[in-house]
Formats: structure tokens, C-alpha cells, sequence
């Protein structure tokens, strides 16, 4: 996998000294989007809505695989296991008794979500033992079985998971008595908050906590033991990096956030249901479509990590929502594409065409293009020397280097 | 006993197809390195094909289109997209194969549909009984095959100028190019190889005796198997293939009797993790030494 990460994966963090205008400019654009996120319930219907929150629920989980992935260098497809055990754990905390069916403890929902990612940082911790002495395709192949433990787990613990046929619905999530469904009379500028509104910001707050500690954890100390150990094992141990423990670490941070991801699953399906087979909502086809977004976004790339999800996630929600106003996908049953079927054509095609002719990913190309809008700048004369970046071709050796000597 | 001796026939007729599949990862990897995550699809193909063409063609006549299919298949992925970008790494071309699998296998689901069709066979399903335990036709014809392809397989390894040329690259990609060696022909052959196999192991595999169920989405996952036979024996050993397959039927076939049908999949990638935390190259793999 170290090779791999080195080839395709350019790191997320910023490049060293580039001109602090242009960190402004890149703080102004991340702010801009985030006011255009906080306004748009006061402007889309709730089905927008609501799709948007599942591309959130992709992007959380998409943020833990890439720092695995592409900062780490460790390959997974374990994610959907870590999804199942934190919507699980969520539910098992925060859902009360009252269907005697089921093992419910009615804590609150907020400490449940957080027991449920602490829970699950600690599931992959366990995994340690076999994610340590294991590298690249072994691991990945490896990681695959938490997927079909996971599918057992689902289908025999049913006290917990609610069992395959029915499942069980999670407890609303709520934060200090303020309930996140449709009860209140809340308005903001005359549109009225209800759910959909209330999930959104609860999804975007959760989105954007993960996304700022995640680009902390990038640039920390922590980041860069993650990319020496990924770059070349003995050389990080050599330097002082405690190769077993970044790699447990870098584990248990993915798994939480998958933790994080799972119960935000839950939350909007309003149900857990664990799979019948290996392709459900937890299945080796979710670990899949997750590594598909780390991919498409640029491996280790936190800002394309969420492009990713926009795409592998985004899509099915937008065409099965423009299908019913554009009268495509009408067909059903037997031969019929599905905006879901179509979505994993765009999304298959599109991991060939990074990996062939694109290793960096989407994150890659918009770095090319935030580069070459430097290099008009240098032209200007308003650059120092130091900020020189790389030319557009190559680019990614020399970040490397750089990397590992700083 | 009797129960066990006959879990263990079961277990070893269909660790022969387990073998067959974990052969095809085995010679893809020796000869490039290459992971291939659309084994799967290329078992699919195979099997669409052969449930295409059947009435037109007759049994036989659509399993060698089968067959040839799959091989052909495993070709043009490798022609068109993997020699493409010699650059790329070993693996992010595994990668890409996911984006191959992902594609082929969505596309023969919807064209499959509802309906789950059983390949069927050229012999007589008819179980035989010996001495109490019941042999399916099914398991005895996957093991026959089994052992003659891979006989074949070894063979044409340890003798044939393929195989020379397919060894002198496994051992050193660039001596064996400087040596007059076309690592273009040479992996090439090894996907064909590998998509035949795959070709052949899906006649047994979507049939009553082996899965009790038809070519669906679950035969690619049964394909799936073939991952940990092939990991746990070790990535780089022809023989760890044979003895992977057998395990993964052993243990598939024990565990399901014993413990739980529904663990019995589970049960496989544990006695995997098992070797790995012990073998991390697997039981006959080539252990990776690192040098700074």
C-alpha cells in the first residue's frame, strides 16, 4: 500500500508556506459554502433535504476511510462493519424498552452517539493485532472479514439489532430536550423548521466537526506519523515513529468516524436493519462504494473525501429525485436501470478513469487548478520565492519529499 | 463419524472449485502483482454466458463459449485498462479491477433480473451412495477437472516455455524483460489462464449440488471465498491455491454442520485472519523482507 499512497495519494494537507492570501481565499471559499449549507432549508424542499443528509452521512465516513487509506496507507474494506456497529451501538443506547423484543437502556441520545463513536474507535483498536502485521491487499482481504462477522452479528444478535426481517427504529435524536422531528413551531424567515430542516443542520454540524478535526489530525504531529508510516514502514520506526501505534491509531480514528457515519445511517433510514446477505445497507457493496469516494476524491484528500460522497452518494439521491420530474428510470423490475444502477456504472467507471489517468483524484485537479491560479499570481510578482509550487505534472513526488523531511 | 466423513467428501468437493477460483488469483498475482477484484465478475460472465446460450447451443457447446468467454474477458481487462498504465502500482490496478468488478457484475444482475438459473450439467445430477455416504456427481466431476487442469497448470509451470518465462518474471520482473522475456505475452496468458478457470469453476458453482441455488449476485459472493483460500495458502504459491481451496470447502462444510449455517462465511475469513496473524504471507507464501 505504500507505494500506492506515495503514487496516487497526495496528502490533504497544505502545501508549506503557500501565500497567506491564498489561504484567505481558500478560508473565504470554505466559509462561503458553509453559509450557502446554512441557508439552503430555508430554500429546498424536504427531499432535497433529506438527500443532502445522506450525502453528509457519506462524507463523514468518507473523511475516517481516506485518512486510513490515503493517510495511513492502509487499505480497508471494513467500513461497513464499523457503519453496522455504531448505528447499532446508537441504537441500543439511546431506544428505550418499551418493545420487549429488544435490549434498549434509553440514555440519552446525545451521550449514545458519543458512547457509540468511542465504542467503535475501540472496535478498531481490537483489529489492531491483524491491521499491524498486515500490509496492502492482505489487509484489505483481511478487513473483509469484519464485514461478514458483521453480517452474522446481524442476523443472530437480535436482541440487539432488531433482527433481519424487521429490524427496530432508533430513538429520535435529541440535545437538550430539543427534539430533531417535527414537533415546535419554529420558523426562521417565515419557513417553518420542521425535521427535514432540523436533521439538515444536525448533519451539517456533525459534517463539518468531522471535517475541521479531521484536517487538525492531518496536520498534526499525528498526520505526519501517519504518512511516514505509510511512505516506508522501517525508515517511520527508524525516525522515532511508533509504527504500531499510528497504525492502531490511524485504524481507530477511521472506525470511529465509520461509527460516527453508522449511526447517522440509522438515523436516516429511522430504522436499523441489519442485511439478509453481504449486499445491504451494510454490506461488502456500502465498504466498496466508500473506498470508491477515498478514490474518486484523491486517497488521503479530506476535501475530496466529501467531493467523493457528493458523487457516490449524491447521485442516486438526485436522479431518483429528477426521474419522477423528467419521466427517466420509469421502468421497473426485471432489466430496469435504477438511478442506483446507474450511479454504480458512473461511479465504477469513474474509479478506472482516476486510477488510469488521474492517481491523484478529483482533489488532485483542483489542485491543479488552485495551482496554475498561483502561478498567474507569481507572474504578478506578488509571490515570494518560497511559494513556488510545483509544476502541474510531477507535483506529487516532490510534496513527498518535502513530507518526509519536514 | 459417518456424518463427518461425509461433511468431509462434501468439504472437498467443493474446496476442488475453491482451489480452481484461488489458482486464477495466484497465477494473475505471480506473474504481475496484481490483486484481481473482478474474479468475481469474471465467474458471472461465465455463467451468463453459458445460461445465454444453452438452448441454442446446447449444454456443452454453451460451456465452452462459457469458458472462452471468461478467458477472454479477463484479456481485454487486462489489454485495455491494467497495460494501459504500466505507472500505476500493483495497487492501484487492484483498484481499478474493483471499478471492473463493480461494473460487470451490476450489469449481469439486472440482466439476471428475478430469475435465478441454474447452469445445470452434461452429467447425471444423480448423488451416488457409497458405503453410506452420499457422493454428489457434481463434486466427483469438479474434482476430476480440479485435478487435471491443475496437474496441467503445474506442468506447463515447471516445464514449458511459458512456464519458465511466467516463473523468470515471477522472480524478477525487470531481469527476466532484460533477459529477452515479453512480460506483455507472459501476462497476458496468466489473465487468460486465470479467466478460464474462472470460466470452469462456474459450471459447479451454480448448481443444486454445490450451492443449492442458481448463477445470482450469491455466486459472485460464493466466488468471493476464493479470496481467503487464496490469502491463507499464500499469495505467490500455486500449491497454496490447491491446499487454500480445500481448507476454505473443509472448513465451510464443517462449520456449517457444527456451528451455524449462517456462520459457516463467516467461519471461513476467521480461520484466514487466524493464519494471517500467524503467517502474515500465508502458509506458503514468500515472506517480504524489508530493507532500509
Amino acid at each position: 500500500m505504500s507505494e500506492l499512497a506515495t503514487r496516487t495519494a497526495v496528502t490533504a494537507t497544505p502545501v508549506k508556506a503557500p501565500a497567506k492570501s491564498l489561504r484567505w481565499l481558500k478560508l473565504a471559499a470554505w466559509l462561503a459554502v458553509l453559509v450557502v449549507l446554512l441557508a439552503l432549508p430555508l430554500y429546498l424542499q424536504a427531499e432535497w433535504l433529506k438527500a443532502g443528509q445522506w450525502m453528509m452521512t457519506g462524507a463523514v465516513g468518507a473523511i475516517g476511510l481516506t485518512m486510513l487509506v490515503g493517510q495511513a496507507g492502509q487499505l480497508s474494506l471494513a467500513h461497513a462493519f464499523f457503519l453496522l456497529a455504531g448505528g447499532t451501538t446508537y441504537t441500543v443506547l439511546a431506544s428505550g424498552t418499551e418493545d420487549g423484543r429488544v435490549v434498549g437502556f434509553g440514555l440519552d441520545p446525545l451521550l449514545s452517539l458519543l458512547i457509540a463513536v468511542a465504542f467503535t474507535a475501540l472496535l478498531g483498536l481490537a483489529f489492531a493485532p491483524v491491521s499491524g502485521r498486515l500490509r496492502g491487499i492482505y489487509l484489505g482481504v483481511a478487513s473483509l472479514s469484519l464485514v461478514f462477522l458483521g453480517l452474522y452479528f446481524g442476523q443472530s444478535a437480535d436482541r440487539l439489532t432488531g433482527g433481519t426481517s424487521t429490524g427496530r427504529t432508533p430513538a429520535p435524536f435529541a440535545l437538550f430536550g430539543f427534539t430533531f422531528d417535527s414537533s415546535g413551531s419554529l420558523q426562521i424567515l417565515g419557513v417553518p423548521i420542521r425535521q427535514a430542516e432540523k436533521m439538515w443542520y444536525l448533519y451539517l454540524a456533525l459534517t463539518v466537526i468531522a471535517f475541521v478535526l479531521a484536517r487538525g489530525a492531518v496536520n498534526s504531529r499525528v498526520g505526519r506519523s501517519w504518512r511516514a508510516v505509510r511512505d516506508h514502514e522501517a525508515s517511520a520506526a527508524a525516525m522515532g515513529v511508533n509504527v504500531a501505534r499510528a497504525k492502531a491509531g490511524a485504524f481507530a480514528v477511521s472506525s470511529a468516524y465509520a461509527g460516527l457515519a453508522g449511526a447517522m445511517t440509522v438515523l436516516w433510514f429511522d430504522i436499523l436493519k441489519p442485511d439478509e446477505n453481504e449486499f445491504g445497507t451494510y454490506g461488502i457493496n456500502v465498504s466498496i462504494a466508500y473506498l470508491a469516494m477515498v478514490i474518486i476524491g484523491g486517497l488521503g484528500s479530506i476535501g475530496g473525501a466529501l467531493v467523493g460522497a457528493l458523487i457516490v452518494f449524491g447521485l442516486p439521491q438526485v436522479l431518483s429525485l429528477y426521474s419522477t420530474q423528467l419521466g427517466i428510470f420509469t421502468g421497473s423490475g426485471e432489466g430496469a436501470f435504477t438511478p442506483v444502477l446507474v450511479s454504480t456504472f458512473v461511479y465504477g467507471a469513474a474509479i478506472i478513469l482516476v486510477v488510469l489517468f488521474e492517481p491523484g483524484g478529483l482533489a488532485a485537479i483542483g489542485r491543479r487548478i488552485t495551482g496554475s491560479l498561483h502561478r498567474d499570481r507569481k507572474k504578478e510578482g506578488t509571490l515570494d520565492e518560497t511559494a513556488a509550487f510545483p509544476g502541474p505534472r510531477g507535483d506529487a513526488d516532490h510534496r513527498r519529499v518535502r513530507h518526509q523531511g519536514g | 463419524m459417518h456424518t463427518f466423513l461425509q461433511l468431509v467428501v462434501n468439504g472437498v468437493g467443493k474446496g476442488a472449485v475453491y482451489a480452481l477460483l484461488a489458482l486464477g488469483f495466484v497465477i494473475i498475482f505471480k506473474s504481475t502483482e496484481v490483486i484481481n477484484f473482478a474474479h468475481g465478475s469474471l465467474v458471472l460472465f461465465g455463467g451468463y454466458l453459458v445460461v445465454a446460450t444453452r438452448d441454442a447451443l446446447g449444454w456443452t457447446g454453451a460451456a465452452l463459449l462459457g469458458v472462452a468467454g471468461a478467458g477472454l474477458l479477463a484479456v481485454v481487462v487486462e489489454r485495455l485498462l491494467l497495460s494501459r498504465s504500466k505507472l500505476a502500482d500493483p495497487n492501484s490496478l487492484a483498484l481499478l479491477t474493483i471499478g471492473v468488478d463493480v461494473i460487470v457484475t451490476e450489469e449481469i444482475v439486472r440482466r439476471l433480473g428475478v430469475s435465478v438459473p441454474f447452469i445445470g450439467a452434461a452429467w447425471d445430477a444423480k448423488p451416488i451412495q457409497v458405503g453410506g455416504i452420499t457422493l454428489f456427481r457434481t463434486h466427483l466431476v469438479a474434482m476430476a477437472v480440479a485435478a487435471v487442469l491443475i496437474t496441467a497448470f503445474y506442468l506447463a509451470f515447471k516445464f514449458s516455455n511459458w512456464g519458465v518465462a511466467m516463473r523468470a518474471q515471477a522472480e524478477n520482473r525487470e531481469a527476466a524483460a532484460l533477459m529477452g522475456i515479453r512480460s506483455r505475452g507472459v501476462t497476458m496468458t496468466a489473465w487468460l489462464v486465470a479467466g478460464l478457470l474462472a470460466g470452469v469453476a462456474v459450471l459447479f458453482l451454480a448448481t443444486q449440488d454445490f450451492s443449492g441455488a442458481g448463477l445470482s449476485r450469491a455466486t459472485h459472493s460464493i466466488a468471493l471465498a476464493a479470496f481467503p483460500a487464496a490469502i491463507l495458502g499464500g499469495l505467490d504459491s500455486t500449491a497454496g491455491a490447491v491446499v487454500g481451496g480445500l481448507i476454505v470447502g473443509l472448513v465451510e462444510a464443517l462449520s456449517a454442520q457444527y456451528i451455524s449455517f449462517d456462520f459457516s462465511k463467516s467461519a471461513v475469513f476467521l480461520v484466514m485472519l487466524l493464519v494471517l496473524v500467524i503467517r502474515p504471507s500465508g502458509l506458503f507464501g514468500t515472506r517480504e523482507i524489508t530493507r532500509v
